[in-house]
């Protein structure tokens, strides 16, 4: 069991080089494998190598740790909220920063100050979810969900608000953000530390998070603590998505589908579930960047559209695969 | 040897009570039926034995030391559970149920070895489910369900063993091959049990001892033959009551 774990994640690592090979190599400037790699590893100061190093290679980093963030923090929330229908969004924390960053944004910061007002307007919801749902009684899944999804209803109601009063120069850019962009998403130190702080943890916790599927209870008689695990997989989770939304805005899809597909081809044992998760995630925001970038050149859309575009087919293709295979 | 044991615990939840002052010691090679009405709280006071919901009045010690000194864990290695139902949301396959229940022997990042395999493989086989190893728990029957829960609670293979309702889904054959081969894992384990059941004569056949839950104030604990009577069953469930003697065994039935 150990070694076809091993054996399928070399693989998914492998594809993760050749899926960022790939990204680096593709947009408006054709550049060749060979020189992708010459710019990686020499010294030559060509043209080539400045797009590549300096133009490419920190979007395209970015958004294989957004990607891999977004799929990590939807499999965490689903088996805290133990519904399959769960998302890194499911309980506001982008809609809390969609709302800040469209605040920032109207006031006329650009760059930098969105991504701070995105950040602090996740940790607003998360920590308003949380206090919300501690009130009382004790944390069952369902009372999470239901002030999350009613929580993330009132900021979307603040959103569109936002976008009836601003300005018509104003909206196109908004309406960008909110759809998911890694334009201006660039390697941070922070959300690395982040995403191997969470991969690790989930790691550590992957025997548990499979226990915590037959039920709190059954988790519970079987020696997991139930509730302090609970708090670390919301936290983990949240902080994960504020990280990749401050980055990225709202990038739909990849936290919910992402899960499923490596459920549905590699099984639901965590241990392989969060790495296969991860790097998977990783390889398709890298490539729907890649073509979100190209498709209509020199414009570009908004990466959102194309995880969406690739993804609901591929999923629901293999949705009736398995359909038609279990069909006596 | 007293393996659990409470004393002085009131139960009450939501704003219903449900024992009163209960003494209670569990011992080591005793088999306890629990009896009572619907809604009673019979599934109430097992998890509260089980240590899954704190007391709040009273006291309860596993192995002569309170449950408030046991690591959730190593609590695991000392008492399992059977609930009622099983809930699974996301596909997992029934090989990988009954490894759950290595669950509290092995260290946090470590994969099931060989030695897991093999004990789950036997607890599989125990339960007649060898050849269903690979399937999806979802594609099981209620039935096969019950065994898988039993196979996974053989594998975990507590001391203390709680169940709620054994019995349900099982087709006659299995109600006593499987309460039969429970027992011999307790008697292995040098352990005790308690089990959650509505029918009279499994638990006269099967129990050493008895709890009739009446009422919070009324809880007859004893021997099987001293508490087990034609008067005391009628008035747990408030219905005349006829019974009968064969093979050394009494029979109950309602009127």
């Amino acid at each position: 069991m150990q070694g076809r774990t091993l054996l399928i994640l070399c693989g998914l690592c492998l594809l993760s080089l050749v899926s960022i090979l790939f990204a680096l190599s593709i947009g408006s400037m054709e550049i060749g494998l060979q020189q992708v790699l010459g710019a990686l590893f020499s010294e030559q100061q060509l043209l080539e190598s400045k797009v590549v190093l300096e133009l490419r290679l920190p979007r395209v980093i970015a958004g294989f740790m957004v990607g891999g963030m977004l799929a990590l923090a939807g499999c965490l929330m689903q088996v805290l909220l133990r519904n399959p229908l769960a998302e890194p969004y499911v309980l506001g924390v982008s809609g809390g920063a969609s709302v800040f960053a469209l605040l920032v944004m109207m006031a006329g910061l650009t760059g930098f100050w969105i991504n701070i007002g995105a950040f602090t307007g996740a940790l607003i919801s998360i920590l308003l979810v949380f206090g919300l749902t501690r009130i009382g009684q004790s944390w069952n899944p369902m009372r999470v969900l239901l002030t999350g999804v009613v929580v993330a209803a009132g900021w979307s109601a603040l959103i569109s608000f936002l976008l009836a009063v601003s300005p018509a120069t104003q909206i196109y850019s908004m309406l960008f953000w909110l759809m998911g962009d890694l334009g201006y998403a660039r390697f941070s130190g922070f959300s690395l530390v982040v995403l191997l702080i969470g991969l690790g943890a989930s790691l550590f916790m992957a025997r548990s998070l499979n226990l915590l599927t037959y039920g709190d209870q059954q988790a519970a008689a079987l020696g997991v603590p139930v509730n302090q695990l609970r708090y670390g997989i919301y936290f983990l989770a949240s902080l994960l998505t504020a990280t990749a939304v401050m980055q990225a805005g709202s990038i739909g899809f990849i936290g919910l589908i992402i899960p499923h597909l490596i459920r549905i081809v590699l099984g639901s044992d965590h241990r392989l579930l969060i790495p296969a998760s991860v790097l998977t995630g990783g390889c398709l925001l890298v490539i729907a960047d890649s073509l979100a970038r190209t498709i209509i050149a020199p414009q570009q859309l908004p990466v959102g559209v194309l995880t969406a575009i690739i993804g609901v087919p591929v999923f629901l293709a293999l949705f009736q695969m398995i359909a038609i295979k279990q069909k006596p | 040897m007293t393996l659990l044991s409470v004393a002085a615990v009131s139960i009450s939840i939501g704003g219903k009570s449900i024992c009163r002052d209960l003494d209670f010691e569990l011992n080591q090679g005793q088999r306890w039926g629990v009896l009572g009405g619907n809604g009673v709280g019979k599934t109430t006071l097992l998890k509260y034995l089980a240590g899954l919901l704190p007391l709040a009045q009273g006291e309860l010690q596993i192995h002569g030391k309170p449950l408030s000194a046991w690591k959730r864990k190593a609590l695991a290695r000392e008492v399992g559970v059977l609930f009622q139902d099983s809930q699974d949301t996301f596909p997992t396959t029934v090989m990988e149920t009954a490894l759950s229940g290595r669950h509290p022997y092995l260290p946090f990042w470590s994969f099931e070895g060989e030695t897991e395999i093999a004990i789950a493989s036997q607890a599989l086989v125990d339960v007649a489910m060898a050849d269903m190893e690979d399937r999806q728990i979802d594609t099981l029957s209620g039935g096969e369900r019950r065994r898988l829960a039993i196979a996974t609670l053989i594998v975990q293979n507590p001391r203390i063993w709680l169940l709620d309702e054994p019995t349900n889904h099982l087709d006659l054959h299995h109600q006593i091959s499987l309460l039969e081969l429970i027992i011999d894992k307790v008697t292995a384990a040098q352990g005790a049990l308690l089990m959650v059941l509505h029918d009279v004569n499994l638990v006269s056949r099967f129990c050493t001892h008895a709890m009739l839950m009446v009422d919070a104030q009324t809880i007859i604990c004893g021997p099987i033959h001293d508490v087990v009577t034609r008067q005391n069953l009628e008035l747990l469930y408030r219905h005349p009551i006829r019974h009968i003697q064969g093979n050394g065994i009494r029979y109950f039935f309602p009127e």
